[in-house]
């Protein structure tokens, strides 16, 4: 059973946030989420996540866009409407495939990149007019904040917190929407 | 402090010798008549199915650029009738191990001149990470004096008429040549060789203060000759982009000098950067299994890895746009170019794009196999082989034509530019600690990760 309290903290610098999210977790706290205006290198191994797995998404995505390009001409340019290129009137796509390359090459990087973004929204759960999950909206701004869990442990990690160097601490009792 | 094995030394020695011998071999073997030529060649005809003769020889002009042999030789060939072909073909086989030589000769230098970019590309930038790989870049750029003054002795002779590597420095060829006649007032013989000292001069230069400040660093309490190091490095590169590009032209476009190409210094400086790159990068995972260079860590390699996989992608963009705009206009006088490539040396052409992109886009892609040694080291070779075909490429058609071969003198002279290369810059890294303390960045390097 979990209980609805958390503790939010904000950090004004990312190298402090950076600490103290490693001392936090040498202290065996969950950390249930943390907001930053940016993204802080080295965060995700701090936390522990898993390895993201979108780069091999990317490479799939890229293969499909590259298949579609050479579909793609070989339909517009060779079968549909064959065409003299540079002069060329091979109608071969493999002969005239030097000029087809700019296009694939576009398309690989057009797939890969449009269905990354779509794959990432899927993932973080995020659609047009969803409210913002941001607890404070200063980490919109310049500010970090870490949320943990409470279990009646409230003066200790209110004083680790301390120590990290935190800026603020505040106790919130979240409404129960995800259980 | 690293010090100069023996074993080492040895091998890098064997290599010379060994090389020296192939070198020695082709030469010997070079024929001295047209008979000599011809019967080397098992079919005598051989010589005339290269070129652009059979695949479009509408007109006569074409074939002579495409050869880039003889333009004189071509218009007596219309008066000789047979003669022409022995005679070319001699010129051919006594190119070869000139040809062989340089192209060693020019690869070697290119990979020292290729890592002194890079090493003034992160002095200019103050790059933070790379402060503990400057030792392994300026032991490579050393082999950059005497790697230029080989290739400039090569051109020297060529001057001196030697060999027929350039055709443009024949006062015969000129007088039959209209286009070359054009461009005489570039292409000649005291200003290529003056331009070619103010290239090396203004590189080497640069080299050895740039040295000198790095070790000064070293013990000094304040940070003015990394100050130093920085601006003369800035005003380095303005000047290395210029006569790289020159370089470019000179060197190894004139070898074909009715054809040219406006990004072919571009082209030649990435295919250096990746070889330098690399080459940086293969020294620095050699002395880490050795135990030393011990602050260097998988960042680091990763880093490389970067930029290996990085800039051999920006050379195919280049190679690319070279190829695609002439390969789409389709005129003679461009395309004649890669014909004689495509045609005589199909295998090294495409081979080279196999391992010059697709093994490393696909090796080197994967963010942890970059971080693995051997996984860097495997891709390297590749690329740096891939790179020597590269300018074999560049240099063999118009020297040799179709009677290209890696064989004993272009082995030899691999061979014997590799062992100089070796203990030139192994010597040079044995001659300062490799970790270079009083840059004021070294701090930032050391902790560096990923």
């Amino acid at each position: 059973m979990s209980s609805n309290q958390v503790i939010h903290a904000l950090y004004d610098d990312d190298d402090v946030l950076l600490s103290a999210v490693k001392s936090i977790r040498e202290k065996k706290h969950h950390i249930e989420e943390v907001y930053t205006p940016f993204p802080v290198h080295g965060l995700d191994k701090a936390l522990g996540l898993a390895e993201t797995r979108i780069s091999i998404m990317a490479f799939i995505y890229g293969c499909i866009g590259f298949a579609v390009a050479v579909m793609m001409m070989n339909y517009i340019m060779i079968e549909d409407w064959p065409q003299n290129i540079g002069g060329k009137p091979s109608f071969s796509y493999l002969e005239n495939m030097p000029a087809f390359v700019p296009i694939m090459f576009e398309m690989t990087v057009f797939f890969a990149a449009h269905l990354m973004v779509i794959t990432f929204y899927l993932r973080s759960k995020l659609w047009p007019f969803k409210e913002a999950e941001n607890p404070n909206p200063l980490t919109t701004d310049d500010k970090f904040l870490i949320e943990i869990e409470l279990h009646n442990n409230e003066k200790e990690i209110k004083s680790l917190l301390k120590e990290t160097g935190a800026i603020d601490i505040t106790t919130i009792e979240k409404k129960g929407d995800d259980e | 402090m690293y010090t100069f094995t023996n074993k080492l030394r040895n091998f890098s020695i064997i290599l010379m010798v060994v090389g020296f011998l192939g070198l020695t071999y082709g030469f010997l073997t070079a024929p001295d008549t047209v008979e000599e030529a011809t019967a080397m060649v098992a079919d005598p005809h051989h010589g005339e199915g290269h070129g652009t003769a059979d695949s479009h020889g509408a007109d006569h002009k074409v074939d002579s650029h495409a050869e880039g042999e003889h333009q004189a030789a071509s218009t007596h060939g219309e008066e000789h009738g047979e003669d022409h072909h022995g005679e070319h073909l001699l010129h051919q086989l006594q190119n070869r191990p000139w040809a062989a030589l340089y192209v060693a000769a020019f690869f070697f230098m290119m990979i020292a001149l290729g890592s002194l970019a890079f090493y003034a590309v992160n002095r200019a930038a103050q790059a933070g990470w790379s402060p503990t790989l400057f030792r392994v870049m300026e032991g490579i750029t050393a082999y950059l004096l005497p790697g230029a003054l080989v290739v400039f002795v090569i051109l020297l002779l060529s001057g001196m008429h030697f060999n027929h590597l350039f055709i443009w420095m024949d006062p015969e060829v000129v007088a039959h040549d209209k286009l070359i006649q054009g461009k005489v007032g570039f292409l000649n013989v005291p200003g290529f060789l003056t331009r070619a000292l103010i290239y090396i001069g203004g590189w080497t230069t640069y080299r050895y203060f740039s040295r000198k400040f790095s070790l000064a660093q070293d013990q000094a309490k304040d940070i003015s000759n990394h100050k130093k190091n920085f601006r003369i490095s800035a005003a380095f590169l303005v000047f290395f982009i210029v006569t790289e590009s020159m370089m470019s032209w000179d060197w190894v476009m004139s070898i074909d000098p009715h054809w040219f190409s406006t990004l072919f210094g571009w082209y030649v400086f990435a295919s250096m950067f990746v070889s330098g790159i690399t080459t940086i990068a293969l020294i620095t995972i050699y002395l880490k299994s050795k135990g030393y260079l011990e602050k260097v860590n998988d960042s680091h390699i990763h880093d490389l890895g970067k930029f290996m996989f990085g800039v051999s992608i920006f050379w195919t963009y280049l190679w690319f746009s070279q190829f695609m705009l002439i390969w789409y206009s389709n005129i003679p006088e461009e395309v004649t170019y890669f014909i004689t490539r495509i045609e005589d040396y199909n295998l090294p052409f495409f081979g080279m794009l196999v391992m010059n992109f697709i093994f490393p886009l696909l090796i080197l892609m994967n963010s942890d196999y970059k971080r693995l040694n051997y996984f860097i080291v495997m891709a390297g070779i590749v690329i740096l082989l891939g790179h020597y075909i590269d300018v074999f490429n560049m240099i063999m058609p118009s020297a040799v034509g179709d009677q290209w071969f890696i064989g004993v003198a272009e082995l030899g002279g691999f061979s014997f530019f590799f062992g100089l290369f070796l203990f030139v810059v192994f010597k040079e890294i044995s001659k300062a600690p490799l970790h270079a303390v009083g840059d004021p960045f070294m701090g930032e390097s050391e902790r560096f990760h990923y």
